[in-house]
């Protein structure tokens, strides 16, 4: 099918994935300098470790439109570089490497060598490099694997070879690292397992005496071949490997991991072996072995150690001893592995140690966290096991380790980086009256899950906050000199005078300043080297050095209304509509020009630029007067104050500000001149720096409120200030340079001025009702808060109160013990001393237990207390109702009597019932000893619940059984929709139960797991079969299916966009839209009874309809939420998803099909100017499953303000339009709609 | 013939090249095992899929990945005996 449609959506990303999949270190700028790079979804970011404030700033985020698999980091022998391979899905191996000049990555080589895709037998999946830099290996889980030989040449650039085979059919590999072998022939270190015979043996025998093999390749560089040089047979449950350090450092070979086993193995060294301790405690099943999950080797002074860390997120401290020789002196002989309790910290993904004595934690689930180190746990009393006490063969019999979990001794944390990895859903609301909506999410999993809201700001923090004597108007800050580093003055401006403080040590009133107190200022400046200006209604008051005054009145009967200075001109508006200008002298003396210029109308704004370096005036001024115009006037000497040029506004201009900001267009820096509106409007257009033409307005309405515009300063680049009613910053984003405007996360202000003092030497003073308030903006990479509240489990739904604002999460815990069967083994009397103490589970996880399950429903307020009101344990609801039927309440007692509940929520509604007056009750959906994989159960049930006290408690009134654990729920027409299996029932609220009222079975192949609703129509939505349509027939009290679809989607999450159509994602990371034939659409909703369709002949062993694809989309991440809604005020809908990585994405709708065409080829462009760094293909990326269809890669299109400046022009010039054109194209589709 | 012979030696080519590529006699538990080792290989393979499913079970990142590779050994039981 062509992929033209005739629905178009511009894919835009609003937060990128935070998941880390891999993190690896280097020195990538080649400097001393670590940095940590990670790999999120298709991003690589590099950030850099600040060893002083001990924090991570993000340098670079690239988007590379591909599956990254793998990551290494290498240097070449002395060079102190390190270059970055990726194995991703492209069938190619990419080196890349950072230059920092152009804060870029750069592609040095790209090697094709097999499919692209993620595939069995293409390489890709394990990646390693020699620790010397000389050659990497890189293989799939099946068969293949191909080393490359790295080398320079003549011009001291990075070679690479063509790829050396190292092949063996039916051969799984678990895991794959390099040997530290010092400048010996590189080797290769791979876990495999060859499953050639038991494909072959029918008896199963082959099967069960399988060998787990570690195998070493050799590279022989002499004679550019590679060989299987050794091969052991080591743990069958090992799963990772890690290098131990060669050559002079260590003894070389490898430490394998297993369950419950760390072995050390090298071809001439004997094996040595250490279990993995277990936990102690009173909930903890003291039978149950680990594994190691994650780890790293460190290398320092000499020794080295490991920290290995076990699935319940324990660290431990793993070393080596040597044999040493009569002289004391260490052998290269191994004599025992030794391993200790370190600390616990999150579960990770991967562990970086940096040199600088940190250690980053890329964690699984939730916030990534990184810690300093405080000490290596070289002198605390956890006990050491070493091999010496433990056989070297796991199947022989052994004596567990065991040891007691404790907080953490050796490791702080510094920094915790928010992430919302894994989101499990998130939704659209505004429950706090503000302009915008927020986004709400429940995300995390285990003790680590968050409830998160949203907001799109930058933070600030305040620095100070007092209050003053009366309501002032403006507020300026001056210095004294022009040589001071910081401010002198804060000059407040009252109704009826003017207050000035000093900032030093104190902030006091000063009165010998020589400012003008009785009356109000409209400005101050420092004027030349060392005096100031102040400007007021009735005259301008000239501060010169010594406290000479001199005094320019007002004329007669007319008074300044309006002022603009800078450090050498003054320009002041008068009532009467005339300007006058004044230019400082060379003598320092302000000199009034004899031209003068009345305005048409009143003057409402004046601006005047900063003086250029090396000028010795700014060409401009810009009036805005209240005919709604603004005009530039010049102030070159040979035409003062002659018209440049004008421009018509929607309305009076109420601030003004011209003002030269870094620009990506340009590459270089550009005047512009901000306009802000009574109207609430801020529009921002270019000004020309020779002819003061205007040109390339953009628009953006700020608030209700005027705007004022104020410049400031931040992270040293010029930003605007835009007050409104709400506080706006206009800067450069510091990575692209294009202009940002994102509103401050702080109380609304009236007035602002940029502030500088030692303490805070980029800050902001403004004034908001009676008070002064200093702040600062510090980050300008985030423009989205969060905001988090702990929850109990892994969240797996949430719903909000449809009048309050509050949302209900349900949460739940597989292989979890609850609380009350944790109680009851802390209260067992045969309990050691020191095995009661509970750790907190954020920190340690809970106790775990096959076959358990935790579960809970909690009742969220994210608005006022920002806490969890209550939280129900669906094991302790029964007995809680139990409590009180016996003192008299009216429960169902049939329903209460069972002992172990083990029940796990999986879906909640909140449904209102025509029955019973439409009150609305919380629906909660569970199962009884669910098992994932593979699917069992006991039984379903639907609980009810009353809410009382406005929501904020709930009640169980009683749960009814189901056949199978209801997925979905949905109030549906005043009763109670659900999808049971593969059933879609209806229910109605009962006395004692749920009393089913109409059903229709099987109405989807597999497995209900989402329904939405309009009307009668109901969207049904299958596990593993995408979506079918079913109608319900009133009269008739029937469903019946009428339309699905023709792919097999397995789907996750969906919403109705409009009554015919339904976007849904699925799980293999696409986003789709699916719409009914208009024909099927009308015929099921024809009136009266359904006879028609019931007996229509179903097509292909389906419904007899076919629902037709209008957009499909790959977008890498798992979408598990989407909603149709509006992000900013004012403007269109869009539909926003919300992706299991932590993504958060929109589909914006096209409106006119002349902007698709030319997104649509702005795309093809930069597929081809700007291909992507792994050597996917664009195309075929977002073409993974499905070819890509009505939607345009808006992440692509905005990777446009990344390029250099030719590329830019050659692009603009294909689409005949210039550079500023397509960048305001491109930034007008995201700001119009998102942030 | 020579036709028939090179089509035969493409085939070989591809088979052994492509692990999974069927022929005349492929059998069920050829067939099926192949599906099942590619499906396993791709949940190890896409980063989110694997997390997707470390949820659904209760199970670090790291274990379900051993666990999906431990499956491709034999992923759809004993082969059939062979009949002679």
């Amino acid at each position: 099918m062509a992929t033209t449609s005739s629905m178009f959506m511009y894919s835009l990303t609003i937060q990128p994935p935070t998941a880390v999949t891999q993190a690896i270190l280097g020195q990538f700028a080649g400097t001393k300098e670590q940095q940590i790079v990670t790999a999120s979804g298709s991003r690589l970011t590099l950030q850099r470790p600040d060893a002083t404030h001990g924090n991570l700033t993000t340098l670079l985020s690239h988007d590379v439109f591909g599956i990254i698999r793998s990551l290494a980091a290498f240097r070449l022998a002395g060079s102190n570089k390190d270059y970055i391979i990726i194995g991703s899905d492209s069938g190619r191996i990419t080196i890349i490497e950072y230059v920092p000049a152009q804060n870029r990555f750069n592609r040095v080589h790209l090697e094709t060598f097999g499919k692209s895709g993620v595939r069995r037998v293409i390489p890709g999946q394990h990646l390693a490099a020699d620790p010397k830099g000389r050659a990497c290996m890189i293989a799939s889980v099946e068969k293949n694997k191909l080393v490359y030989v790295l080398n320079r040449n003549a011009q001291a650039e990075l070679t690479i070879s063509s790829p050396l085979e190292a092949h063996k059919n039916q051969t799984l590999v678990f895991a794959m690292i390099a040997l530290d072998v010092g400048y010996e022939n590189p080797i290769f270190a791979a876990l495999e397992l060859d499953y050639g015979d038991s494909d072959q043996d029918p008896t199963g025998r082959a099967y069960e005496n399988a060998d787990k093999q570690l195998v070493f390749y050799e590279l022989d560089l002499g004679l550019n071949h590679v060989v299987r040089k050794w091969t052991d047979t080591v743990d069958r449950t090992a799963n990772m490997l890690f290098q131990v350090p060669g050559g002079t450092d260590g003894p070389s070979g490898v430490l394998v991991c297993g369950e419950e086993s760390i072995t050390y193995r090298h071809a001439n060294q004997e094996a040595f072996r250490v279990p993995i301790p277990r936990r102690k405690g009173a909930t903890e099943d003291p039978e149950r072995k680990r594994y190691i999950t994650a780890g790293v080797m460190h290398k320092m002074r000499g020794t080295f150690f490991f920290l290995l860390q076990s699935e319940d997120g324990d660290l431990f401290k793993v070393t080596i001893d040597m044999v040493e020789d009569d002289n004391g002196q260490p052998t290269g002989e191994v004599a025992r592995l030794k391993i200790k309790y370190f600390d616990t910290v999150p579960l990770a993904s991967s562990l970086c140690i940096l040199k600088s004595g940190f250690l980053f934690v890329a964690a699984e689930a939730g916030s990534h966290h990184f810690y300093q180190f405080e000490k290596l746990g070289d002198d605390d009393n956890e006990e050491v096991f070493d091999s010496d006490n433990f056989p070297a063969d796991p199947t022989e019999p052994y004596e567990p380790a065991y040891f007691h979990p404790r907080s953490a001794e050796n490791v702080a944390l510094v920094q915790s980086i928010d992430s919302m990895n894994p989101m499990m859903s998130c939704k659209v609301a505004n429950l706090t009256d503000e302009d915008a909506p927020q986004i709400y999410s429940i995300c995390g999993s285990g003790a680590r899950s968050n409830f998160k809201t949203l907001k799109h700001g930058l933070s600030v923090s305040e620095i100070v906050e007092s209050e003053l004597p009366s309501m002032p108007s403006a507020v300026w800050t001056t210095k004294r000199n022009r040589e001071d580093q910081y401010d002198a003055y804060i000059v407040l401006s009252f109704a009826n005078g003017t207050l000035v403080l000093s900032i030093g040590e104190t902030v006091e009133e000063v009165t010998d300043t020589g400012f003008l107190s009785s009356a109000p200022t409209l400005a101050v400046q420092l004027l030349g080297e060392d005096a100031l200006v102040q400007v007021h209604p009735k005259g301008i008051r000239h501060i010169r050095p010594g406290g000479r005054i001199n005094e320019w009145p007002a004329p007669q009967h007319r008074s300044i209304v309006a002022a603009t200075t800078n450090e050498r001109q003054v320009a002041v508006a008068l009532s009467s509509g005339e300007i006058v200008y004044f230019e400082m002298d060379v003598d320092g003396s302000l000199a009034e020009y004899d031209e003068k210029r009345e305005m048409s109308g009143t003057v409402t704004c004046l601006s005047l630029g900063e003086v250029p370096a090396g000028r010795v005036r700014s060409a401009f001024l810009a009036v805005g007067c209240d005919d709604s115009t603004v005009r530039i006037l010049s102030l070159d000497p040979d035409s003062t104050l002659e018209n440049k040029s004008v421009q018509a506004l929607t309305a009076a201009p109420s601030s003004l500000n011209i003002m030269p900001m870094a620009d990506s267009s340009s590459g270089g820096s550009t005047l512009y001149l901000h306009i802000g509106l009574y109207s609430g409007v801020y529009l921002r257009t270019v000004l020309d720096e020779v002819t003061g033409e205007l040109s390339d307005t953009r628009t953006r309405f700020l608030g209700p409120r005027p705007v004022k515009l104020f410049r400031v300063s931040v992270q040293g680049q010029p930003a605007v200030l835009a007050l409104s009613s709400r506080s706006w910053l206009g800067y450069s984003e510091p990575q692209t340079k294009s202009f940002m405007l994102t509103p401050l996360d702080y109380v609304p202000l009236e007035w602002g001025w940029s502030f500088s003092s030692e303490q805070c030497t980029e800050g902001m003073v403004g004034i908001q009702a009676q008070n002064l308030r200093i702040f600062n903006v510090e980050k300008l990479s985030n423009n989205l808060l969060q905001e988090t509240i702990p929850l109990c489990y892994t969240p797996r739904h949430f719903v909000r109160h449809p009048d309050h604002p509050l949302f209900y999460v349900i949460s739940s815990d597989a292989n979890v013990l609850a609380p009350s069967t944790r109680r009851r083994l802390l209260a067992d009397p045969a309990l050691v001393n020191g095995d009661a103490a509970v750790l907190p589970p954020e920190d340690f996880g809970y106790p775990r237990g096959k076959g358990h399950w935790a579960s809970c429903i909690q009742v969220v307020d994210p608005v006022t207390t920002k806490s969890v009101l209550e939280t129900l344990e669906l094991e302790e609801i029964e007995e809680a109702a139990k409590q009180a039927a016996v003192n008299g309440a009216s429960v169902n007692q049939a329903v209460v009597s069972q002992a172990a509940v083990n029940e796990a929520a999986v879906s909640m509604c909140i449904a209102s019932f025509a029955s019973q007056d439409n009150e609305t009750f919380l629906v909660v959906g569970t199962g009884k000893d669910m098992v994932t994989s593979p699917r069992s159960f006991t039984c379903g049930f639907i609980h009810v619940y009353r809410f009382h006290n406005n929501g904020r408690s709930i009640e169980f009134i009683h749960k009814t059984k189901t056949d199978a654990p209801p997925l979905a729920l949905l109030p549906f027409q005043g009763r109670l929709l659900a999808g049971v299996g593969a059933d879609l029932k209806i229910y109605d609220l009962g006395m004692k139960q749920l009393l089913r009222k109409s059903q229709c079975l099987s109405v989807v192949p597999n497995l209900i797991v989402d329904l939405q609703t309009q009307g009668s129509r109901i969207i049904v939505a299958d596990v593993r079969e995408s979506v079918t349509y079913v109608v319900y027939k009133f009269a008739e009290n029937t469903l019946i299916p009428f339309a699905d679809d023709t792919i097999a989607r397995y789907t996750t999450a969906t919403t109705m966009l409009d009554y015919e159509t339904t976007a849904g994602g699925d799980k293999f990371g696409n986003l789709w839209a699916l719409r009914c034939p208009a024909k099927a659409s009308e015929a099921a909703d024809e009136e009266g009874g359904g006879a028609h369709l019931v007996h229509e002949r179903g097509y292909l062993q389906g419904t007899s309809n076919r629902l037709e694809l209008m957009v499909h989309f790959f977008t890498q991440d798992i979408p598990t939420a989407l909603h149709k809604t509006a992000l900013v005020p004012g403007g269109r809908e869009v539909l926003l998803w919300g992706g299991l990585m932590g993504t958060l994405g929109i589909l914006v709708p096209f409106v006119s099909r002349e902007d698709v065409d030319f997104f649509q080829s702005l795309e093809g462009h930069l597929r081809a100017e700007d291909a992507p760094l792994a050597g996917r293909d664009h195309l075929i990326y977002r073409s993974y499953y499905v070819p890509v269809k009505g939607v345009i890669d808006g992440d692509l299109c905005e990777r446009y303000a990344r390029l250099g400046r030719d590329a830019k022009e050659r692009i603009a010039g294909e689409l005949d339009r210039s550079v500023r054109e397509v960048e305001r194209k491109i930034a007008d589709m995201r700001t119009r709609v998102a942030y | 013939m020579a036709d028939k012979l090179r089509a035969q030696q493409q085939l070989e080519a591809l088979q052994s090249r492509y692990v999974g590529t069927g022929h005349a006699d492929t059998t069920k538990f050829e067939w099926t095992s192949n599906i099942a080792r590619d499906s396993y290989a791709s949940y190890v393979g896409h980063p989110p899929l694997l997390q997707y499913m470390a949820i659904g079970l209760g199970e670090p990142r790291e274990k379900v990945r051993l666990q999906m590779v431990e499956k491709m050994v034999q992923p759809v039981g004993k082969p059939p005996a062979v009949e002679d």
